[in-house]
């Protein structure tokens, strides 16, 4: 199961990647293997917004029987059919991509005569799950409403208004809906507050023409000055946390939540070389340290940044087509125009009003009582969760300048096993035998501890 | 040992230690958007303009209370330009200067400031959520030390907006049907907390009388409520202050009371000058 799910992600990364051709020609090659199974029980919600307009785009990877697959969201208004869409995605995986922590390799050069190449990585991304419940008919008199009722592509959409929490409770499980115990009072607190209920379940008919394995994400458009994400169904009867993330899309700069402290992830840390072949480890760890600090959960801002380039990319921009197709609205239609947009290494144009903001949200009902409430600032200043790794020059060194280097480097590696433990939680007796087993990146032997080697040993390298 | 209790005697050094503690909290621990030039910029630009003001009505230059105002503006407002940052600094004096009736300001300094700046950029804003919930308590517990020690001067404003307040968001919980871990987080905002114990409390903008203030207190907590929960802004509270703010004199006039001023033997070096009593007491 585990191996399946695995596979599957690494199928959807490697679509998104195939979409980014040019990938890895700017930035030197991926160094950290792309594991999109991290963070179980996760949910991607894109959500672009400028003024009251909203187009929220939730993508969820439910693999089980279609037929057991539904959702109940809360929406601030009432939502007619040319106001949903169904959605690609590759769109969030590439979007998700583009806004994932990042791995950067430096080389050091051989300190006689030093030059530095930056080399850049890709890393990870994130599984969805969607709120599940399930589906089956349809029955009134409860004093609910169905407002809309409509089909887009394999799904069955509903907008309910209702007077009453019990009613509501009862006309969903009458239509099949599995709604936990507990919900009750949350849909009561939702109608008083004058929300409507998007239901969706799949249709098997068109589910069966459309193909495919995936359920496709639902995109969502609609105005209101409601700028939130309702979280509190989900919590009902989860266990544990649960990890949602967001990919703001906005003209004027970072969204940040307004009823709990965003916080920025750790970034810019130097990390020993074996973290290379673990980064989806590390990262996960390192994640739950830091939530940990805050008591098990919170809002992290992973990435911020103009969506017209980046630095170092681990994924290509999106193009404007791409944008427009997730609902970023005030986009100009260049479909005209050739190809994508290659990724770039500085603001040279600003051809695109975009800026992202992507935060990972960890969450359960004790600690998020209230649903999340977002505000767009001003802020426009670039984030991103970045993670350096540094090779030493190993090869041989012949000049003064060497027993200096090696000094430095040593301390640099003692430092790097230091916050590597602080960021992660590992012990640093864990740390340092991982540095000893791996071929390399270990400490560098300071020239006088080194078996002194005079020229002749050179020219039969392989006698005894 | 009379400079130590001149110091300890006006509320505004109190007030002016509470708040340079959060903005240091806030850049070196909550590492808060807020490049330190950002803060030189505000406390230059509010000294200056009080500086000038001084000057204009021939009042002896006092940096105490736009050091305040300063403070409470890097503590609240964010902005994308050390300009915005300037900007609302000589808004907000400058409305102490301007916007005057019958001697007393109408507007809080820090909250005219504020809000017009960031209404009217978007590279300005104001970011309720910024404060985790770990400083909350110290937050409250600056706040409700002032008030046991004294040095708020209007701690029943402080007192009743908070309660009314509280009312407020408790109220809609229980016809929501919410559970109360919702209010108690919704009034653990840092935000809420250094507007209550440090903003609608300044002596200068609340009416004069207790009982006017109480009302008063009501209706910023009232109107804040509403533009919160009922217009989605996330500001209410800081909205409803510079709303509420020119029916003080309204109040002034129908339920009088004893106009607050800041106590005058302020700086030590300056005690026994006779000619200080007559000046126009400092703002």
């Amino acid at each position: 199961m585990k191996l399946s799910k695995y596979l599957l992600s690494s199928a959807l990364i490697a679509t998104s990647l195939s979409l980014a051709p040019s990938a890895g020609a700017f930035c030197g090659f991926y160094v950290a293997k792309a594991d999109t199974d991290l963070f179980n029980q996760s949910s991607k919600v894109a959500l672009v917004r400028d003024g009251d307009r909203t187009v929220i785009t939730m993508a969820n990877d439910y693999i089980g029987d279609p037929t057991e697959f539904a959702m109940v969201i809360p929406v601030p208004t009432v939502i007619k059919k040319e106001q949903v869409h169904i959605s690609d995605a590759s769109l969030l995986d590439h979007l998700d991509a583009y806004t994932a922590p990042r791995l950067v390799e430096y080389f050091d050069d051989n300190p006689c005569e030093r030059i530095m190449y930056e080399m850049a990585a890709r890393s990870m991304s994130s599984v969805a799950d969607e709120i599940v419940v399930t589906g089956a008919k349809r029955d009134k008199q409860l004093k609910v409403t169905v407002l809309e009722s409509f089909s887009v592509g394999e799904y069955d959409i509903q907008i309910l208004s209702a007077e009453e929490s019990d009613g509501l409770q009862i006309w969903l499980e009458e239509n099949g809906y599995k709604i936990p115990a507990g919900a009750t009072k949350i849909l009561g607190s939702y109608i008083k507050q004058d929300m409507k209920f998007f239901v969706a379940k799949v249709n098997l008919e068109r589910k069966a023409k459309e193909g495919g394995e995936m359920l496709r994400p639902i995109a969502v458009a609609y105005e209101s000055p409601k700028f939130m994400l309702p979280i509190r169904l989900g919590t009902v009867n989860a266990n544990g946390t649960q990890d949602l993330f967001v990919y703001a899309l906005t003209k004027d700069g970072k969204v940040e939540t307004t009823n709990y402290r965003t916080h920025k992830i750790p970034s810019d840390k130097e990390l020993p070389i074996f973290v290379k072949d673990e980064f989806g480890d590390f990262y996960k760890d390192m994640y739950k340290t830091s939530a940990e600090r805050e008591g098990g959960h919170g809002v992290f801002m992973e990435y911020a940044w103009d969506m017209n380039w980046c630095d170092p990319c681990a994924a290509d921009p999106l193009s404007n087509d791409q944008l427009r197709e997730l609902g970023v609205f005030w986009l100009e239609d260049d479909s005209g125009k050739p190809g994508i947009m290659p990724r770039r290494r500085g603001p040279k144009s600003l051809a695109k009003d975009v800026f992202v903001t992507r935060l990972h949200v960890r969450y359960d009902a004790k600690s998020f009582p209230e649903d999340l409430k977002f505000k767009t600032t001003g802020d426009n200043t670039n984030f991103q969760g970045r993670y350096i790794l540094r090779h030493a020059f190993e090869g041989e060194m012949n000049c003064p300048e060497a027993e200096d280097y090696i000094t430095r480097v040593n301390k640099r590696k003692e430092t790097e096993i230091k916050t590597l433990a602080n960021l992660t939680g590992w012990s640093r007796g864990y740390i340092r035998d991982k540095i000893k087993a791996g071929e390399k990146g270990g400490f560098l032997i300071p020239v006088k501890d080194k078996p002194k080697t005079d020229w002749w040993n050179k020219i039969w390298p392989g006698d005894d | 040992m009379e400079g130590l209790a001149a110091f300890r005697h006006d509320p505004r050094h109190y007030q002016i230690i509470v708040l340079s503690s959060l903005v240091l909290i806030g850049v070196f621990y909550y590492a808060f958007q807020l490049p330190w030039w950002h803060v030189v910029g505000v406390m230059i630009g509010a000294q200056a303009t009080q500086f000038i003001g001084d000057r204009a009505v021939g009042r002896r230059y006092d940096p105490r209370s736009p050091l305040i105002s300063a403070l409470s503006l890097t503590i609240l407002l964010r902005t994308g330009s050390i300009w915005l940052s300037i900007a609302a600094a000589i808004l907000a004096i400058g409305s102490k200067c301007l916007i005057r009736v019958k001697g007393k300001h109408i507007f809080n300094p820090a909250n005219f400031g504020l809000v017009i700046i960031s209404l009217l950029f978007t590279g300005a804003w104001i970011s309720p959520g910024q404060w985790g919930a770990a400083p909350i308590f110290a937050i409250a517990l600056a706040g409700m030390g002032g008030i046991v020690t004294g040095k708020a001067k209007r701690w029943d404003v402080s007192l009743a907006f908070l309660g009314f307040y509280a009312a407020l968001v408790f109220g809609r919980a229980i016809w929501l049907g919410d559970p109360f871990a919702i209010p108690v987080h919704q009034l653990q905002s840092g935000a809420l907390l250094i507007f209550t114990f440090f903003m609608i409390s300044d002596p200068k903008t609340t009416p004069d009388a207790r009982m006017a203030r109480i009302i008063y207190a009501a209706l910023v907590a009232l109107i804040g409520f509403t533009i919160q929960f009922g217009f989605y802004n996330s500001a209410g509270i800081i909205m409803a202050l510079i709303l509420t703010a020119p029916i003080v004199p309204l109040f002034d006039k129908f339920i009088q009371g004893q106009r607050y001023s800041w106590p005058k033997f302020s700086l030590p070096k300056s005690k026994g000058v006779s000619h200080e009593t007559v000046q126009i007491p400092a703002e």
